[in-house]
């Protein structure tokens, strides 16, 4: 398994559609290049409030950006995140992680190998596009922002689809040695870093790069970031068949130079040699940055949770409506979610599940992360958003395996976003360790900042697991009236939104919450099972009760502790809790089992009826009609967005 | 004889993989056919699956109305051979004058990806005999440009020779405006020739042929065009 997550961040403010679209097409080709078809994609955005006219342009931008490029390419969409709040109106996030599978004897790499094989260069031709693309990307953002549109590429996804193909084809017939893709600065990093991995130099000609305008500078086509481009090296004798197939795919290609064994990019442009400079110091020698970092001053914190007078009828159908809240499909169905035919559970599960064809195996991956949260503090934020996937991805019954992750901050000249992302990464780096997951790769983007304010630290954290048996996969919907509903793991009463604290995250209770679901659903003891995460119990339990767009709405009574805070208990947000629903006659040997290992766990009520019921003791708290408030929640972002 | 699907790829056609699967896990034998390929030896059923073929650029399906393959295909058609053009396949076959009308894009102007319930109104077609006429199907669709346009006149030629072969409805099978995905009209969602041996249909059978993957309805469609053939056969038809 193959997988990797990107930012698209600065061009998809600039020009959302493009510049979204050229984030799945980026991070498309780095899965293929290994060799690995990719079979799904997964999106973390993050936009500015939609009762703002421009923040919607943005979402409606990038939403079909993606679908464009994905669903031309042919690769499922199958899940993400969404989520707003002001820091993001000028500084939306797009980060797209994509998985393939490969062979693991046929995996590729992109290094330039062995004195005297070709270079070849493939895909659609070089123009002035993207120039300089990569240095907008990584410089903050002021009201010049809109005249730096040329810099975001456009995006072709029937183009990269053929040299898809054709690279597949040629990596499972073995005729080439590397392959990679030219993403960032274009010529000039893919040939450089494929030398430098190869521990050999690399000699190109200009003349013979496939151009779209006539009079491109040297500087121009070493930095061009024209998209569906791909640089592979093969062996002398291969160059017929290598050439052959993409042609039969209808790829430009040409040989445009060879490997050689100086340690040194030289580049020729009309028998002129115009660059010629030693490999180390563009990969490995370059200067160092040591940032300064700085704690800021500790914001005043508030232990309680301020007493609110809520009518929570009101409170529970604004929240169902709201935009961070409400059902996505406004979104994912402009995704193709199911091509490929394998997906199982796709977007709104906790985690997306693909099944792997040929086996009763399955993959679950899910992107999660919580800027506001993190802002509260970096370092809890870091392991709370590694531990909301590790959640995530146990639910639908796979065991956690390892994780990518997409660092966004702001910019990191200044010492307190510095410190934001030390914290943070110090997190990520305790939880994976602690729940073994490691991390295999990533991507960082900094200078989120416009006008000088900066996002919220916004670690994204994508993580795959394997199921061993997609049969056994359990939905989030209640099933069954009757069914007893439990809340497993411990609830800590605060909301922190409300009260601008961190709640800390026990990684060890986590991880026995994860385990504990894991056996029960692997001894098929589950009807349902549902995360709890934004929202708190009442958003997953509401959330248990709508099920799918055509699921009729299950009704169930809520029962919370007498002695708890009503809003604080059911609106706080712990991480590592799950509502799971279980047939009546099964009730007292799953609680026996649950207390044999220790397992906090509180029985929150039964489904019954159409309509939601919330009490305490004898008090009732809410009672709601559960088809208005389905309605509410399935219309939610098209309100919103129109 | 065991009927031989064919599955035709352009360049950009994405269901073709899928297309395949789905058959040969229902137990038939399919074949990729390039779109160069200029006979079609051996096919039984040929599948114009879903994607984007040749980028769809100028309109849907309009470029690869031209490509070689389709005259084969035509061919095939006129001596009664069974073609299933499935989504881009049915756009394809539109711009080739297979069948009548055209698609403009969805009312929505959004792409739409989701499981629509379509109501059978035709049993009596190779692609359709082992559904009954009234029944449910629950098959997902995925495009940009599904909404079926047809005048006046060519619709009442439709419902004449009994050309409607599927429509969107709701869970209860009522033929409504809000159970309408994409705008179509009379709520098409597939349409056979007068010939009844080519049929076009929007939703992707192939991806709701195992219940794994949330429904099997598609099958019947597959077993229906197997059926057909076995039964063709057994005159001594072929």
């Amino acid at each position: 398994m193959v997988f990797k997550i990107e930012s698209h961040n600065h061009p998809s403010f600039i020009e959302p559609f493009q510049g979204a679209a050229t984030g799945s097409g980026g991070i498309l080709r780095d899965i293929f290049t290994m060799g690995a078809r990719p079979f799904a994609i997964l999106d973390s955005l993050h936009f500015g409030h939609l009762n703002d006219a421009r923040n919607r342009y943005t979402m409606r931008g990038v939403v079909s950006g993606i679908s464009f490029y994905g669903n031309c390419i042919g690769v499922p969409t199958v899940g993400g995140q969404t989520h707003f709040a002001d820091c993001y109106a000028k500084n939306p996030l797009v980060n797209v992680m994509c998985a393939g599978l490969a062979r693991r004897d046929k995996v590729f790499l992109g290094a330039a190998s062995d004195p005297g094989n070709l270079v070849i260069y493939a895909g659609s031709r070089t123009g002035r596009d993207g120039l300089h693309g990569a240095t907008m990307a990584s410089a903050a953002f002021d009201e010049s922002s809109e005249e730096r549109r040329p810099t975001v590429q456009v995006g072709d996804p029937f183009a990269e689809k053929l040299v898809m193909e054709a690279c597949l084809e040629l990596m499972d017939r073995r005729l080439i040695m590397g392959i990679q893709d030219m993403g960032a600065a274009g010529l000039t990093c893919s040939t450089s870093e494929m030398a430098a991995r190869g521990g050999s130099g690399i000699r190109i000609d200009l003349a013979r790069v496939p151009k779209r305008v006539a009079n491109l500078t040297p500087y121009e086509m070493m930095l061009s970031e024209s998209q569906e481009r791909m640089l592979l090296v093969t062996e002398a004798r291969r160059k017929s068949d290598v050439l052959e197939v993409f042609a039969r795919w209808g790829v430009k290609a040409a040989v445009v130079g060879v490997v050689t064994d100086t340690g040194r990019l030289v580049v020729d442009s009309d028998e002129q040699t115009v660059a010629d400079i030693p490999l180390g110091l563009l990969i490995d020698d370059y200067p160092r940055c040591e940032r300064p970092i700085a704690r800021p001053p500790t914001r005043q914190q508030d232990a309680s949770t301020p007493d609110l007078d809520l009518d929570l009828n009101e409170a529970l159908e604004a929240l169902v409506a709201s935009p961070d809240q409400c059902d996505k499909r406004w979104i994912f169905e402009q995704y193709d979610h199911l091509i490929g035919t394998n997906t199982v559970l796709g977007p709104g599960a906790d985690a997306a599940l693909m099944r792997i064809k040929g086996t009763r195996k399955g993959i679950a991956m899910t992107l999660d992360g919580n800027g506001a949260k993190t802002s509260l503090d970096p370092y809890q934020g870091g392991l709370s958003a590694v531990a909301e996937a590790f959640s995530n991805v146990s639910c639908v019954g796979a065991r956690p395996l390892a994780v990518t992750n997409c660092l966004n901050f702001g910019n990191p000249e200044d010492p307190a976003v510095m410190w934001q992302f030390a914290e943070a990464v110090r997190g990520i780096k305790d939880a994976c360790e602690f729940l073994n997951t490691p991390v295999t790769g990533g991507n960082v983007s900094f200078y989120n900042e416009t006008l000088g304010e900066n996002i919220y630290p916004t670690p994204v954290i994508g993580m795959v697991g394997l199921h061993d048996d997609v049969r056994k996969a359990v939905t989030s919907k209640f099933k069954r009236s009757g069914d007893v509903i439990l809340l497993i793991g411990k609830t800590i009463p605060l909301a922190e939104g409300l009260s601008g604290r961190a709640l800390p995250v026990d990684l060890g209770a986590v991880k026995r919450v994860s385990d504990t679901v894991l056996e029960l659903s692997g001894m098929g003891l589950l009807q349902s099972i549902h995360d709890c995460s934004d929202g708190g119990v009442a958003m997953a339990f509401l959330e248990c009760c709508f099920g799918r767009l055509a699921d009729v709405m299950a009704g169930a009574r809520l029962r919370i502790p007498e002695a708890a805070d009503p809003i604080a208990w059911l609106f706080g947000e712990s991480v590592g809790r799950m509502i799971v629903s279980i047939r009546s006659e099964d009730a007292s040997s799953v609680t026996q089992l649950l207390e044999r290992r220790e397992q906090e766990h509180h029985v929150l009520g039964e489904v019954r009826g159409d309509s939601l019921r919330i009490e305490q003791g004898s008090i009732s708290l809410a009672r709601v009609d559960g088809k208005h408030l389905k309605q509410l929640w399935t219309s939610g972002l098209e309100k919103s967005i129109t | 004889m065991a009927i031989k699907f064919g599955v035709v790829v352009f360049p950009g056609t994405n269901c073709d993989h899928d297309t395949k699967w789905a058959v040969e896990s229902l137990g038939y034998e399919a074949e990729l056919i390039w779109h160069t390929a200029e006979r079609l030896d051996g096919i039984d059923c040929v599948i114009l699956p879903g994607g984007f073929a040749h980028g769809d650029y100028l309109r849907t399906g309009a470029i690869a109305a031209f490509s070689p393959i389709m005259k084969a295909v035509m061919r095939h058609a006129d001596a009664g051979g069974l073609v299933l053009g499935i989504c881009n396949g049915f756009q394809i076959l539109l711009e080739c004058g297979m069948l009548p009308g055209a698609m403009i894009r969805n009312r929505d102007l959004r792409f739409i990806c989701r499981f629509t319930s379509v109501l059978v109104e035709q049993k009596q077609t190779p692609f359709s005999n082992l559904c009954e006429k009234g029944q449910i199907l629950s098959i997902p669709i995925s495009h940009f440009e599904g909404n079926y346009h047809i005048d006046e006149h060519g619709l009442g030629s439709l419902i004449e020779h009994e050309q409607i072969v599927l429509r969107y409805c709701d869970g209860d099978g009522n033929v409504t405006q809000d159970a309408n995905p994409n705008g179509a009209t009379s709520n098409i969602a597939g349409i056979c020739n007068m010939q009844r041996n080519v049929l076009g249909l929007m939703p992707h059978p192939e991806r709701a042929s195992e219940s794994i993957l949330g429904c099997a309805d598609g099958r019947q469609i597959f077993d229906s065009i197997a059926r057909f053939h076995k039964e063709r056969c057994g005159k001594g038809g072929e």
